[in-house]
């Protein structure tokens, strides 16, 4: 049988994380994107 | 058995054993190697764009060591050092660990590109398909010289970390190809001779396996001398100067020592491979420092 709570669980963590890595994937997009507009490429 | 088959495959995977699938303790010497060709290179770079190369090029890596345990879950499993990997002890499906591996490769190829620019993302693929393709499914289980192989994979990174600045490969960055793609034999055999039962028995022809522990070791020294040669030649080329110049006569002058050691050693059994076990550890040290001097080296000029 498989646990319920453990895939709740699961599922949980890897939500956080994968909100946490987009939101530090949109600052690092953003921060390349002014860094190269910048050196007017 | 049944069960916890059933189990593992109907459970979102823990993301640890996600994170396990890049090989992380390996990502330092990459990362490491990519940096050092990044600061060599003869012009700046915004730390921003520098600083996604280098994730890019750790994301790479990790890609590729997902998909060589995707494809080497079989073998993996016969291997005691590592038949705890997520794939062969069953925490993790095959396909999961081919979506992450794929998904990754290419996100870490458009973000170089979008970053820096197209000839390093272009470099960054090819490595990932060098390792995965050329080395994990061609060669590895075909020939003992796959780790010659797939020490070209390893040896990438520095060259990307160049490219990522300048947009194209000059000699010096060659030059750490080449002393990185000689050094892995030396490197990866004196630790196969100290585990060789292992690949025995994944049957895996490593050359201990397959010529025995005399030739691979006399092989170790013929890979030593050119290795110290790349190594030392960017000093005589004018590419480097004499502090990296002398640091790297004298580190290739232990590894040499190192080598000649296990040459003479005539041990069979893992307990009696101290020189191995030295010349392995000492190899690590070996590059690490190295690349820190040609760091060091190009600042003190500058």
């Amino acid at each position: 049988m498989i646990d319920q709570n453990e895939v709740r669980r699961r599922q949980r963590q890897r939500a956080l994380i994968m909100a946490l890595l987009l939101g530090a994937f949109v600052v690092l997009v953003y921060a390349i994107s002014i860094v190269r507009m910048s050196m007017g490429q | 058995m049944t069960a916890t088959t059933i189990e593992t495959r109907d459970l979102p995977a823990d993301w640890r054993d996600l994170l396990a699938l890049t090989k992380p303790r390996v990502m330092s010497l990459v990362v490491f190697t990519a940096l050092c060709g990044l600061l060599v290179a003869p012009e700046p770079i915004h730390p921003v764009l520098g600083f996604t190369a280098i994730l890019c090029i750790a994301l790479g890596a990790g890609a590729a060591a997902a998909l060589n345990m995707w494809y080497e879950a079989d073998l993996d499993a016969l291997m005691k050092r590592t038949a705890s990997r997520p794939l062969p002890a069953g925490r993790l499906d095959r396909q999961t660990a081919l979506h992450f591996g794929v998904g990754l490769s290419f996100f870490s190829v458009l973000l170089m590109g979008f970053a820096t620019n197209w000839f390093a993302a272009a470099i960054l693929a090819v490595s990932i398909l060098f390792y995965v393709v050329v080395y994990t499914i061609w060669l590895k289980r075909r020939t003992p010289q796959n780790i010659v192989i797939g020490g070209a994979a390893g040896a990438f990174p520095p060259l990307i970390g160049w490219a990522a600045v300048t947009g194209d490969v000059a000699t010096l960055p060659l030059l750490l190809f080449a002393l990185i793609f000689l050094w892995t034999p030396p490197h990866f055999w004196a630790l196969s001779l100290f585990v060789r039962s292992d690949y025995a028995a994944a049957g895996v022809p490593m050359l201990p396996v397959v010529a025995g522990a005399k030739a691979t070791r006399r092989q170790i020294v013929l890979y030593t001398l050119p290795m110290a040669a790349a190594a030392v030649a960017p000093w005589p080329l004018g590419l480097a100067g004499a502090l990296y110049g002398v640091a790297a006569a004298a580190l290739s002058l232990v590894f040499l020592v190192l080598a000649l050691r296990v040459f003479a050693n005539p041990a069979t059994e893992p307990k009696g491979m101290k020189p191995e076990k030295q010349l392995f550890a000492y190899s690590i040290l070996y590059l690490f420092v190295l690349f820190g001097a040609l760091v060091a080296d190009r600042w003190l000029l500058s």
